[in-house]
């Protein structure tokens, strides 16, 4: 039920803004610089690697249509994360986001009885309004760029989720993130505050009462196509017996040209059902 | 067009507000996010009427760009690039580029504490009706990056000179 109120509030909010504005355009497409759509972060929308950020995705400026669409693989100790997805931005404003979460138990699900290789698959809506500031042109100013997001997630393993104690297999996680590029510093700076009741990332459904979550991240620029940094990605801690720490990654961003960025990371996710999972994140995005 | 675009995106976020009740955490959260942020020292000094202020603190960022010479050099590679881009070519190949090369040598040498005195039109009667758009003053800014690049000015200088000058937009940019 409340999936089907999301997913059309998000196509009804894109067939709304999209047509009719974006249609008129006659201006390019692509004129922001290198890096500053962010990548795509494992939710699809424009951000870090585990965080969106308040800058819009793609590089199109705010009379011109952005897009972006990105492949990412996360192995950790005991799973697999594969996060794909596409997302459309108009007139440097709104960001919609579309984008499959696939878990992998691999070994896990052996050991649980659901097999081996069993996988859970989450898929994700975004949309995400930049409601005051400009992260990268008002470097006379401290006020970051801010945006508020939505990010509604559909988990397809209802049953499971639900006995291992999830209340929901869906629901929405909402976020304000306010980004600032000291360009001065050479340092780009986001802060993001997430309600969310979403049990690891929604891999394990939804979970008690919406809390408050704190994200950050910190990019230096190294030259105007690299940049390095790290983040931290706090989350609840809702179900008993499967404990769930904060997530930690550590960069490198690399747009060899405006259509193509390629993300390397050590990611920490924490604790998993099982474990403390760690491994390497590898990210393509193609941009526009 | 871009009202209507806000408009929706608003009417949005409010049913959403509406439906889960978290409008005031959320305004509570984004103040919060505002606030909290760390007042790092800012770079620039006062504000000169005509351009982008003086950076006065004093480092060797002149140097870095090669002082006077060195900004000549890279007007004249920023200046073919401008020419180069189709984005950027309509604006400069009919105007006066030998003189636009040279206010803009005494601009940066006046924002870089070069010791000049910028002598040129201010920022918004030199762009007056040009009708710049925000795409055109990134491809400006990103053929002055390649401009930069080519003559080895280290990045970080790079980016200090860009921080003086990006406010300029509002100045600029038309639409
Ligand atoms: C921060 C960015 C910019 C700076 C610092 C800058 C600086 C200058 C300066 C110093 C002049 C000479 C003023 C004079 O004649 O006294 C000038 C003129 C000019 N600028 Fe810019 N400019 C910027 C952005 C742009 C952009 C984005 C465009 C178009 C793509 C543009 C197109 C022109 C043209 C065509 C002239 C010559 C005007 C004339 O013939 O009188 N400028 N600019």
């Amino acid at each position: 039920m409340t999936s089907k109120i999301w997913t059309s509030a998000a196509f009804a909010a894109l067939t709304g803004c999209v047509c009719a504005p974006a249609m008129a355009q006659t201006a390019g497409m692509s004129d922001r610089l290198l890096l500053t759509g962010g990548v795509s972060e494992v939710e699809g929308a424009a951000g870090g690697g585990l965080t969106p950020w308040a800058l819009i995705g793609g590089y199109g400026t705010r009379d011109q249509l952005g897009a972006s669409g990105y492949y990412t693989h996360v192995d950790t100790d005991d799973y697999s994360l594969e996060s794909f997805g596409a997302l459309l931005a108009v007139n440097d404003r709104v960001e919609f986001s579309i984008s499959q979460q696939r878990f992998n138990l691999q070994d896990v699900g052996a050991s649980l009885g659901l097999g081996s290789n069993y996988k859970i698959d989450v898929t994700t809506y975004g949309a995400k309004v930049r409601v005051l500031g400009d992260a990268i042109l008002e470097q006379d100013s401290w006020i970051p760029q801010v945006a508020v997001g939505v990010l509604y997630k559909d988990n397809n393993r209802d049953t499971l989720v639900k006995s291992l104690g999830a209340d929901h297999s869906d629901g929405a996680d909402f976020y304000v993130s306010a980004t600032k590029l000291l360009l001065a510093h050479s340092l780009l700076l986001n802060a993001t505050a997430r309600l969310t009741r979403a049990n690891q990332f929604g891999i394990l459904g939804q979970s008690g009462d919406y809390k408050p979550e704190f994200e950050g991240s910190a990019a230096y620029l190294l030259t105007r196509k690299i940049a390095v940094g790290a983040e931290i990605r706090t989350k609840p801690d809702n179900l008993a017996g499967l404990k769930e720490d904060t997530a930690y990654d550590a960069f490198v961003a690399y747009a060899p040209t405006k259509n193509l960025a390629v993300t390397l990371a050590y990611a920490d996710l924490g604790n998993i059902v099982v474990g403390d999972q760690r491994g390497l994140y590898i990210s393509l995005q193609a941009g526009f | 067009m871009r009202h209507e675009n806000l408009f929706m995106g608003d009417q949005i976020m409010y049913r959403i507000y509406r439906r889960t009740n978290l409008s005031v955490s959320l305004a509570a959260l984004a103040f919060a996010c505002t606030a909290g942020l760390p007042a790092l020292a800012q770079t620039a000094g006062a504000t000169s009427a005509p351009t982008a202020p003086t950076i006065t603190d004093g480092t060797r960022l002149f140097e870095d760009f090669g002082g006077k010479p060195g900004l000549v050099k890279i007007m004249d590679d920023f200046m073919d690039n401008l020419l180069a881009d189709s984005r950027t070519k309509p604006f400069f190949a009919p105007a006066d580029q030998a003189h636009i090369k040279a206010m803009l040598v005494e601009q940066f040498c006046q924002i870089l504490n070069g010791g000049c005195v910028y002598s040129g039109k201010d920022m918004a009667t030199a762009h007056a009706g040009m009708g710049v758009t925000e795409g055109d003053f990134y491809a400006l800014v990103e053929d002055l990056q390649k401009a930069m690049n080519k003559n080895h000015i280290p990045f970080a200088s790079q980016n200090r000179l860009l921080a003086a000058l990006a406010p300029q937009h509002r100045d600029i940019v038309e639409k």
